[in-house]
């Protein structure tokens, strides 16, 4: 079993994930491709360390797991907080950077 | 060494295919779903397959925090959040922004093309070194781990408590709100109730009647009278009321009373 | 012609330190200084008692001044140059300048005229300007004016003289310009501002030639040093020391300003355009005595330069109904007598500083006499609208006709005596030029007879509103003593203060035969006085004088355009500039600007096309980010392969 394929799959998943913030306009689901990019590239991070034979990677992968964490909870608050004050989650809403 | 290598070789490649295909499948599911509900279900299978094959990459460790952390945690509150935000809230799926879409995905497409014949033909020659020997060292991957988050990587994992704190706060003060005007008591609550000229009480129940008992019958009190306080206001607005025919009322009574007496 | 040029005796004597009551040079300059801070920096507030204050300071100045030249008389001769340093100013590698006072005799006579004739004329300002809102104001203007004055003349070293030369030329400025509110009296302020910074820059180069050719500015230093400078240097720091002195005396060619300066009010015209300011030039060449004794042709340029603008003021004095500019055109004469005086070198020093300081006094008084009527006469300056005032305004009459007798030079008035010895110093370095001081004496006497005949003599032509009556006390007064000033100060400074071995040790003193008797030139320009004054008299008094002008010959028509000088700065200076402002302008407004603007606009229209691509969609931002990262892998994978 090449370990390239884990890695391959961690890159197809990956792009994907990008189809989905740049196709979806509801801001759950891009939330979510987005989520799904951070764990293709844990994937490829847990990948790297067997091919490499170190552990660092899977830390890294670890420390990658918690910051999304963080990162979900921020950003569903905002969204909770968006669609308190707009009642809706579309992200072509609040088009508000333009002015 | 090499026997194992290859003793597992059968057993992973069959696991790494079925967990490939049905991550992909989650994946596609997941952008492809109009319900949002429908994408985190797709997203959780995607989730429960990756950390398979973190198990798979002797990642036994990630693999579980990715079942806790992911699965359970993490899509939980997006399922809160949806639950928020109302489940129906299904996107209509017509791009309003021309060319985005296609855009996005000859992109999408073009990068994971990109990506898997630029890692394809860096890696193909490429020979795993595997990590029992790393494991080995503190006999044990979550050991190892352990070893170098504790050591190595202090800095770092203290700084994401930090981050963790300051994302758990900043939840904290986005989602609050501040209430405008002080919270009623129950004393005040029931003094607005029976300062006003409305029915303090419960208003009676619709009419019950052997034949009818809609609501737009009037209700029948207990002195055999009946009142049309227990029509609702839009029937009463539209004259809706049902005529209450007295006789049947009398007959009820006297079948009652002769049933009694 | 003498052609040898003595060893300048300001080279002989030496400076010598302040001790006593000379350590209070600098109090001279500092209680004007203070009153002009005080008036101009107190506002309002000082409003009541501010003109007493202003008057005060200069009394005060005055008597230190009449003490310290008591004190210099009982010194010896040859130690009557004090020097005060108060601190060094410029310190820059080489050049150092001291903030140094020198007081000698040349700056004592100087001082005590600033001084003197500057209190009269403070006390006349009291009457003369009772009535105008900004008395305060114009006090203040006048204190700054005589500190700066005596900055200039008590200046130890050029740059210093240079400072009191700015400050002299910021009050007039100021004053001219005092009622701003007409538009005349702007624009005269401002055109004796412009034509003076041209005077200013002679002065200011010229004094960086002296930094470059001595290493200092110092006058004892430059004028020690100035023999062993080459001619030509000395020539060029003579020549643009001549040009300040044009710009500021009112000489030919930057003489136009001096006529519009009248604009001012007649205190003003008296103190800094007739008796001080514009005799700045002549210190300035008198003070430099060393440099024009070692540069024959620029001293022959001073002459010219004289001899021309004293026709040139007789003339325009002549022709004028204006009782003020006829004044500032004799004053304009009067100059260009002392400035050829200036230009005879040492046999010609001391008469000019002579002329100088009886002009100071009899002038003056004559425009605070040409004041006082015109304070009668409701601010008519049209001697054409005067005539029989000599019964209104007895003390008036008066005192101008014994300034009068004095300026055209009738014996024992002291214009006679500083005049003649002008016209005698003229014989002895050339009779061609004599005969011009002769003509002018003569010119002087016409037209100071027109005026005098004009304003007190003939019938009265009043404006039917007009109620000529005479001066308040506080004018009068003022007016008297410098009408006996005019009487007996010729005599004063000739017989008793010796005024020619005073100055001697600064500016030395030759004397050289003349071809014709001393006797004969005096007799011959008396009889030209005479015969200019009788004639004016039976043109002026005898006949009736219109009302309006009449056409007059193509002369009388030039001298009232002032000889068409404006006419020549205009198609000389003003409109080639103009026209060379148009042309700049033309370019910077296509070539510069179009550029620029061009640049502008490229710009802009470059961010409304690129604003289309800020869609405020996050989605299309994203997209962008992808793009950006493709490219990215891209290039990554091509460098692989």
């Amino acid at each position: 079993m090449n370990p390239v394929n884990y890695v391959i799959l961690s890159a197809v998943l990956f792009s994907i994930g990008a189809i989905g913030v740049l196709v979806r306009r509801n801001a759950i689901i891009v939330f979510m491709s987005v989520e799904l990019m951070l764990n293709a590239a844990n994937l490829a991070f847990v990948a790297f360390a067997r091919i490499n034979g170190i552990l660092s990677g899977q830390v890294i992968a670890f420390f990658v797991m918690v910051v999304a964490a963080a990162e979900v909870v921020v950003g569903l608050a905002i969204i909770v907080q968006i669609f308190r004050t707009r009642r809706s989650v579309s992200i072509d809403e609040p088009n508000l950077l333009k002015h | 060494m090499n026997a194992a290598v290859q003793a597992g070789n059968v057993g992973e490649t069959l696991v790494f295919w079925i967990c490939a295909f049905f991550s992909v499948l989650g994946a596609l599911g997941l952008i492809v779903s109009r319900k949002a509900v429908h994408s985190a279900l797709w997203m959780a299978l995607v989730m429960i397959n990756l950390a398979i094959l973190f198990v798979a990459n002797s990642a036994p460790f990630l693999g579980m925090a990715q079942i806790v952390v992911y699965t359970g945690a993490v899509m939980m509150l997006f399922l809160f959040v949806l639950m928020m935000v109302g489940v129906d809230s299904s996107d209509s799926l017509i791009e309003t922004i021309k060319g985005q879409r296609v855009a996005g995905i000859l992109l999408g497409i073009g990068m994971g093309l990109l990506l898997v014949f630029g890692l394809g033909s860096a890696l193909t020659n490429s020979t795993s070194v595997g990590l029992d020997a790393a494991n080995g060292v503190d006999k044990g991957n979550v050991q190892g781990i352990a070893h170098l988050i504790f050591t190595d990587y202090l800095i770092p994992f203290e700084v994401t408590s930090a981050l963790l704190i300051t994302a758990a706060l900043g939840a904290m003060v986005l989602a609050h709100r501040e209430r405008w005007i002080p919270r009623l008591t129950q004393m005040q609550l029931s003094r607005a109730r029976f300062a006003g000229s409305g029915h303090p009480g419960n208003l009676p129940n619709p009419g019950i009647y052997a034949r009818h008992n809609a609501v737009d019958t009037p209700a029948l009190l207990p002195d055999g009278s009946t009142t049309d306080l227990s029509i609702p206001g839009p029937l009463v607005a539209r004259g809706g009321i049902r005529p209450v025919d007295h006789a049947e009322v009398d007959e009820v009574a006297a079948i009652t009373d002769g049933g009694q007496s | 012609m003498n052609g040898t040029v003595a060893l300048s005796a300001a080279d002989l004597q030496q400076v010598t330190p302040a001790t006593g009551i000379f350590t209070l040079i600098a109090l001279l300059i500092a209680l004007p200084l203070a009153g002009a801070a005080i008036l101009l920096l107190g506002g309002r507030r000082t409003n009541r008692w501010g003109p007493y204050l202003g008057v005060l300071t200069v009394t005060g100045s005055a008597v230190l001044a009449i003490v310290m030249l008591v004190k210099l008389m009982s010194l010896p001769t040859g130690s009557r140059s004090i020097g005060q340093n108060l601190y060094q100013w410029v310190f820059a590698g080489s050049f150092k300048v001291n903030f140094a006072f020198q007081l000698d005799q040349l700056s004592i006579v100087f001082v005590l005229l600033i001084t003197i004739v500057g209190t009269l004329i403070h006390i006349y300002s009291l009457g003369y300007m009772a009535h105008d809102v900004d008395r305060r104001k114009f006090f203040g203007y006048l204190n700054l004016f005589v500190a700066a004055m005596l900055i200039l003349v008590l200046a130890g070293n050029y740059l210093l003289l240079y400072v009191g030369w700015e400050g002299v030329g910021l009050a007039s400025y100021l004053l001219i310009g005092f009622w701003q509110y007409k538009p005349a009296a702007a624009a005269a302020a401002k055109k004796a501002f412009v034509i003076n910074r041209v005077g200013d820059v002679g002065l200011s180069l010229a004094i960086m030639v002296m930094f470059v050719t001595f290493g200092t500015v110092n006058y004892s230093d430059v004028f020690g040093s100035a023999s062993h400078a080459s001619q030509g240097t000395l020539t060029a720091i003579g020549l643009l020391l001549l040009l300040a002195a044009c710009g500021k005396s009112a000489q030919f060619p930057l003489q136009s300003w001096l006529l519009d300066a009248m604009e001012g009010p007649t205190p003003v015209s008296a103190l800094i355009h007739a008796a001080t300011m514009v005799t700045a030039g002549v210190y300035l060449i008198v003070r430099s005595n060393a440099i024009f004794d070692r540069a024959p042709w620029a001293a022959g340029m001073v002459i010219a330069i004289g001899i021309i603008t004293m026709f040139m003021g007789a003339i325009i004095g002549s022709a004028k109904d204006d009782i003020k500019k006829s004044l500032a055109g004799s004053t304009m004469s009067q100059i260009g007598y002392m400035i050829t005086a200036a230009g005879l070198g040492p046999i010609g020093y001391v008469f000019a500083i002579f002329h100088l300081l009886t002009h100071g006094v009899f002038k003056a008084g004559l425009f605070l006499g040409a004041g006082s009527v015109m304070h009668g006469m409701k601010d008519n300056v049209n001697m054409r609208m005067y005539g029989a005032l000599r019964k209104v305004m007895v003390v008036t009459f008066i005192t101008f006709g014994a300034c009068y007798l004095s300026i055209i030079g009738i014996p024992p008035f002291s214009g006679f005596w500083s005049k003649d010895d002008i016209i005698h110093a003229a014989f002895e370095r050339g009779t061609l030029i004599g005969v011009a001081g002769v003509l002018v004496a003569g010119i002087t006497g016409f037209y100071m007879t027109r005026m005098v005949a004009m304003t007190f003599f003939g019938k009265a032509r009043w404006e039917d509103d007009a109620h000529p009556h005479e001066s308040p006390k506080v004018m009068t007064i003022p007016l008297v003593i410098l009408g006996v000033g005019a009487v007996v100060l010729g005599m004063a400074l000739l017989f008793w203060g010796n005024i020619k071995t005073w100055l001697e040790p600064v500016t030395g003193l030759t004397e050289a035969p003349t071809v014709i008797p001393d006797w004969a030139i005096m007799t011959i320009s008396l009889a030209c006085v005479l015969v200019g004054a009788a004639i004016a008299f039976v043109m002026y008094a005898r006949r009736s004088v219109p009302t309006t002008a009449p056409r007059g010959s193509w002369l009388t028509r030039a001298a009232r355009e002032e000889l068409y000088g404006n006419e020549v700065n205009n198609t000389l200076v003003v409109r080639p500039s103009y026209y060379a402002s148009r042309v700049l302008n033309w370019f910077d407004a296509r070539a510069i600007d179009g550029f620029v603007n061009g640049l502008g606009g490229f710009t802009g229209a470059a961010g409304t096309r690129l604003r289309r691509m800020q869609t405020g969609f996050a989605r299309s931002y994203a997209l962008s980010m992808v793009g950006g990262a493709v490219l990215v892998i891209l290039a990554l994978v091509l460098v692989r392969l």
